[in-house]
């Protein structure tokens, strides 16, 4: 069922009492640059456990509304609520605390750090101060090491990003996001710019998460990545949400084929 | 190595250093040796902002002068009406406390500000405070202030021998701090900022949080280096204090050893500060800032990562078996962490 144009019902969506299993709700949101409207009156929730498609051209402000939800960007008007918790006003980090990890459209690694190091920042200032434990540097070392293995870098964990192939870059922001133990995974574009096999790769590694309980945001341009993963599709247009569904009727509707895919 | 081997191997340097300076018997080497302690304090103190976050500080003169004249306004307002002497670890105590208040204002003011804005709000914070020593009447104004030093100091003799033990001692203590910091989950923060902030932030660094720890114990550190100055020099003055030789030095010393590790500051302090003195007797003190600009010219040109990236690079070894666990230079030449 399409919920496509939904701007017009987008406040009463926002208002609507929240589900008790939707992990994200963005209610009415807007974000200006300037006389630039990026963002208007956008709402969304996502369930746990689900696994969300954002869609866009170039420009129509998926990763706005990314940044406007990990608080990477202030949103000027609504609201975004994760686990029932309000999180206008929370720093980044604060958000990650509570369980928001996400991806960068660009890998955004620590250069000067090997990888093992990478994944150890999020051990140390998400993880063990979430549960408030003490982790000996042995356990702190091993979790690190497994996070590796798990997207296939473990034989690489004492070299530095610089030695990494792309698609690597890649698996390593997808590793150190999921070192922060997230309830809820944003991947901004982490396809672009690989091959086939490579997709297939990244794409394996999303199921999983998802498997393991994980809500994933996938934002990408690449169609059959995102039809072959999501449940639910979001389009974007021009900063307006256009709409929301499951992925096949979503990409039958009259206006997602004209103001996305061309008529 | 653990934290307090590491500090009784250091004591052990230290007493060792003191012995040899007290064998010499020429009083000369604690002047000397004095200025170069002085250095490795600053510079290390410089290199816990300035390399391991990575947030250029050119400002290091005004943390220095705001320790020495917080001791000219003690010696003003105890010792010349009471003639009582307040201890020198105390006068680094509140010197040290002065300017990490002000390190931590700094922080406050300019935690939006990234890269040359941060340097020259740094360089703008000690024009600022010049200026106020400068009307400040109490503690000299442009006149200068005189500190009158004790001749003799059980049961060093000297007291200039004194002075230099107390910055022994400082120096051994900044380089512990850093050294703590670097091995710390607060070190692993500071090198998040410097590398990616939007990243560190997303992986749940607070680095507002950790700049402010930043700025304040380098503000702090350069203020207890600051505090026995006047004792030192005996005759303070606001354009010699908040002079640029202390801000560059701080600067060059890191870059010319390494900015990425607690060795780099020390190895770059002892260089340049031995360096320095050496032309001061033998040349003249004109040539000090001339030396340092020819061998930061030198080392951005042949050797961007200091001595510790080109130890690195010549031992052909993994960085994380030489220094600490992760002290790998950005491979990028000429850049200023």
């Amino acid at each position: 069922m399409i919920q496509g144009a939904m701007t017009e019902g987008a406040m009463t969506e926002g208002a609507r009492a929240v589900a008790p299993d939707e992990l994200l709700v963005v209610a009415n949101l807007g974000k200006r640059f300037g006389g630039f409207v990026a963002l208007e009156n956008i709402s969304l929730s996502v369930a746990a456990g689900d696994r969300l498609g954002l869609i866009g051209p170039n420009g129509s402000g998926k990763s706005t509304l990314v940044n406007c939800i990990c608080g990477t960007l202030r949103n000027e008007f609504g609201s975004v609520r994760f686990g029932g918790q309000k999180l206008d006003g929370l720093d980044a980090h604060q958000r990650t605390h509570l369980g928001l990890a996400r991806s960068f459209q660009l890998p955004r690694p620590f250069v000067s750090l090997t990888l093992a190091d990478n994944i150890r920042i999020p051990l140390l200032y998400t993880v063990a101060l979430r549960r408030g434990q003490h982790h000996t540097p042995r356990e702190v070392e091993e979790r690190c090491v497994d996070l590796l293995h798990g997207v296939g870098l473990g034989d690489k964990a004492r070299r530095l990003p610089r030695d990494l192939t792309q698609v690597e870059m890649r698996k390593l922001e997808l590793a150190r996001a999921m070192a922060s133990e997230p309830k809820l995974l944003i991947a901004d574009e982490a396809m672009a710019g690989l091959t086939h096999s490579e997709i297939e790769d990244i794409l394996a590694l999303l199921v999983r998460l998802n498997e393991q309980g994980v809500t994933i945001i996938l934002i990408e341009h690449i169609m059959s990545a995102v039809m072959s993963f999501s449940r639910r599709l979001v389009v974007l247009v021009s900063g307006r949400k256009i709409a929301d569904g499951p992925p096949a009727d979503v990409m039958r509707d009259p206006e997602v084929e004209r103001a996305y895919l061309g008529q | 190595m653990r934290t307090p081997i590491f500090l009784l191997v250091w004591l052990a340097i230290g007493a060792a250093v003191f012995g040899v300076s007290l064998a010499i018997g020429n009083d000369y080497i604690f002047f000397a040796g004095y200025v170069v302690l002085q250095y490795v304090v600053l510079s290390t103190a410089w290199n816990i902002l300035g390399g391991y976050c990575g947030y250029v500080n050119f400002g290091s003169a005004a943390f220095f002068a705001l320790g020495a004249y917080s001791t000219v306004a003690i010696y003003k307002l105890i010792t010349e009406n009471d003639f009582y002497r307040m201890p020198m670890p105390v006068l680094m105590l509140i010197g040290g406390l002065v300017s990490g208040l002000v390190g931590l204002g700094m922080g406050y003011l300019t935690l939006r500000l990234r890269g040359a804005f941060f340097a020259i709000a740094t360089l703008a914070l000690a024009v600022v405070l010049q200026t106020l020593i400068v009307n400040w009447d109490f503690v000299g104004g442009s006149r200068g202030a005189y500190i009158i030093r004790p001749e003799q100091i059980w049961p060093f003799g000297n007291y200039i021998r004194y002075l230099f033990l107390i910055m022994l001692l400082l120096a051994i203590g900044a380089i512990t701090v850093a050294r703590l910091i670097e091995h710390s989950r607060l070190g692993y923060g500071f090198a998040t900022i410097r590398d990616d902030e939007l990243a560190a932030e997303a992986s749940g660094v607070p680095t507002l949080r950790l700049k402010l720890v930043a700025t304040t114990i380098s503000g702090a550190l350069m203020g207890m280096a600051g505090a026995p100055f006047p004792y030192y020099i005996g005759y303070l003055q606001p354009s010699s204090t908040f002079g640029l030789d202390y801000a560059v030095n701080s600067i060059a010393m890191p870059l010319i050893g390494g900015t990425t590790s607690w060795v780099g500051p020390l190895i770059g302090a002892l260089l340049l500060g031995s360096l320095q003195q050496i032309a001061t007797v033998t040349i003249s003190s004109a040539v000090n800032l001339l030396i340092v600009g020819f061998l930061l010219v030198t080392f951005v040109i042949i050797a961007p990562n200091g001595i510790v990236g080109l130890i690195h690079t010549y031992l052909q070894r993994k960085p994380e078996d030489f220094v600490g666990r992760r002290h790998v230079e950005a491979d990028v030449p000429g850049q200023v962490p």
